[in-house]
């Protein structure tokens, strides 16, 4: 690209606040351990499309939002969305030419990592838990995964703009 | 981008130590109150769908519907007015039989409705947050209820909201008697909404099915005298030392909406702004408790229940 573009990041910042509002939503009792893990999912996706500009450090503060939101020990979003999202940023060229479901199941792995690092925080601060409850929001979001990057690659394309 | 790796240790060191001191001090209340503030707008868009819902709702009741229910509420008024006839008769009753005591009053505590505006996503831990916080005078360890009954305490305060760990939370223990004969005991959340569990009580203890739970007041955190639970089952095994019994709450956790937070009568009274958990109580109603033991105690075990 030779003639200069400005990238907008503020429709990212959007998507973000969006996923937060959307994981303190009330839900109804029984579809609340299918609740899709939004931040996580957002994470992701910008990840392997910019990740140069999004990194470590929105996913850092991204959980931290997410521990105070949910009232979980500070920190415990913050590490697991930190953890989860060194993989596709480390690995973006990579992942990014895998066909959809390959990269459905990368997600898939991607956020039972996620999921069991709350777990094992959970685990280790003494808040009781089971680990098959913790298997219907990883499901929930695989499934989700193919519309949600249908929809930001939409995203993607307002982002940048010619000067 | 070599740096990554760099990056995400060091987040990943930060985190961990966050979680360190998060869980065994409360060093960063501060931090947290601060970031709360910062998301309090999100907190209120999430709300915003179902008070508009409610607003709705609201709003397009028939006149038929609202006429029906101003009935019902003109009888349930006329019947309350009654029995607050003899509440302030017994109130004064009961405010010159503890003065006989010695004892502090405890009816008279002050009131004021919150409403909760969003629940902890995971299954195992039963918090809410509401939306009164240290501006409102909120209080760790404050008490809270709702018309019905005990609902929960508050845990962490921030500006303008609070978290509040509700009775069936595992994590969450109250001092509760037997409002038949003052048998005290202490029921234990268990991660089901629709149970507690006494798991401290021996065989023998008086205590049956239907019995009516209340708060016992001891522990300084609650108030005595308000309904906790209702006694749903009592298991008597004579090969084990303590009978298996099950009560379920009086509220209805699950759906409860506004509650109402308890500052008690002492509390309301030393101008309530800021404040500790109130530990100076637990002495003055030792006496009291000590009065009822050996009528709990003479109780002989009966053995017309199953």
């Amino acid at each position: 690209m030779s003639e200069p573009v400005v990238l907008r990041r503020w429709p990212v910042y959007l998507c973000l606040v969006a996923a937060l509002v959307l994981s303190i939503m009330p839900l109804p009792t029984a579809a609340e351990p299918f609740r899709p893990d939004w931040v996580a999912l957002t994470l992701i996706y910008w990840a392997l499309a910019l990740p140069r500009t999004f990194g470590v450090l929105t996913a850092w503060v991204s959980g931290l939002l997410l521990d105070v939101s949910q009232g979980t020990l500070l920190g415990q979003h913050a590490l697991a969305l930190t953890a989860m999202a060194y993989f596709p940023l480390r690995f973006h060229l990579r992942l990014r030419v895998f066909p959809i479901w390959q990269l459905s199941a990368t997600v898939f792995a991607l956020l039972t990592l996620y999921q069991f690092i709350l777990f094992w925080i959970n685990g280790t601060a003494g808040v009781a838990s089971e680990l098959i409850d913790y298997w219907g929001s990883v499901i929930t979001s695989t499934l989700l995964w193919p519309p949600l990057m249908l929809f930001f690659n939409g995203v993607r394309q307002q982002l940048t703009v010619a000067r | 981008m070599r740096s990554l790796g760099a990056r995400t240790l060091a987040l990943l060191l930060l985190s961990l130590v966050s979680l360190v001191v998060d869980h065994r001090e409360n060093h960063l209340d501060a931090v947290r109150r601060t970031i709360g503030t910062a998301i309090y707008p999100l907190q209120v868009i999430v709300a915003l769908p179902a008070e508009a819902l409610g607003w709705a709702r609201e709003t397009g009741v028939s006149r038929a519907d609202l006429q029906r229910e101003n009935n019902r509420l003109k009888a349930e008024r006329l019947a309350i007015r009654a029995k607050l006839q003899q509440m302030t008769a017994l109130e004064s009753e009961n405010a010159r039989l503890r003065l006989m005591l010695q004892t502090t009053t405890r009816v008279g505590d002050r009131v004021r409705v919150g409403e909760i505006m969003a629940v902890n996503a995971n299954p195992y831990r039963h918090d809410i947050v509401i939306d009164k916080g240290r501006q409102h005078g909120a209080y760790e360890g404050q008490a809270i209820i709702d018309a019905t009954g005990v609902v929960g305490q508050i845990i962490k305060v921030g500006s303008f909201t609070s978290e509040a760990m509700l009775i069936s939370d595992p994590d969450h223990a109250l001092p509760v008697e037997v409002n038949r004969n003052g048998l005290r005991s202490i029921a234990v959340g268990t991660g089901d909404y629709d149970r507690l569990d006494l798991p401290y009580l021996p065989n023998n203890a008086d205590i049956r099915q239907g019995d009516l739970l209340v708060t016992s007041g001891l522990g300084g955190a609650f108030p005595a005298g308000y309904p906790v639970a209702e006694v749903s089952a009592v298991t008597r095994n004579p090969t084990e030392s303590f009978a298996t019994i099950r009560a379920k709450p009086i509220t209805a956790l699950n759906q409860v909406r506004e509650v109402l937070l308890i500052w008690p009568a002492e509390k309301a009274a030393e101008t309530v702004a800021e404040g500790d958990t109130g530990a100076p109580e637990s002495a003055a109603r030792e006496p009291d408790s000590a009065a009822r033991e050996p009528e709990a105690a003479a109780r002989e075990p009966e053995a017309d229940d199953e």
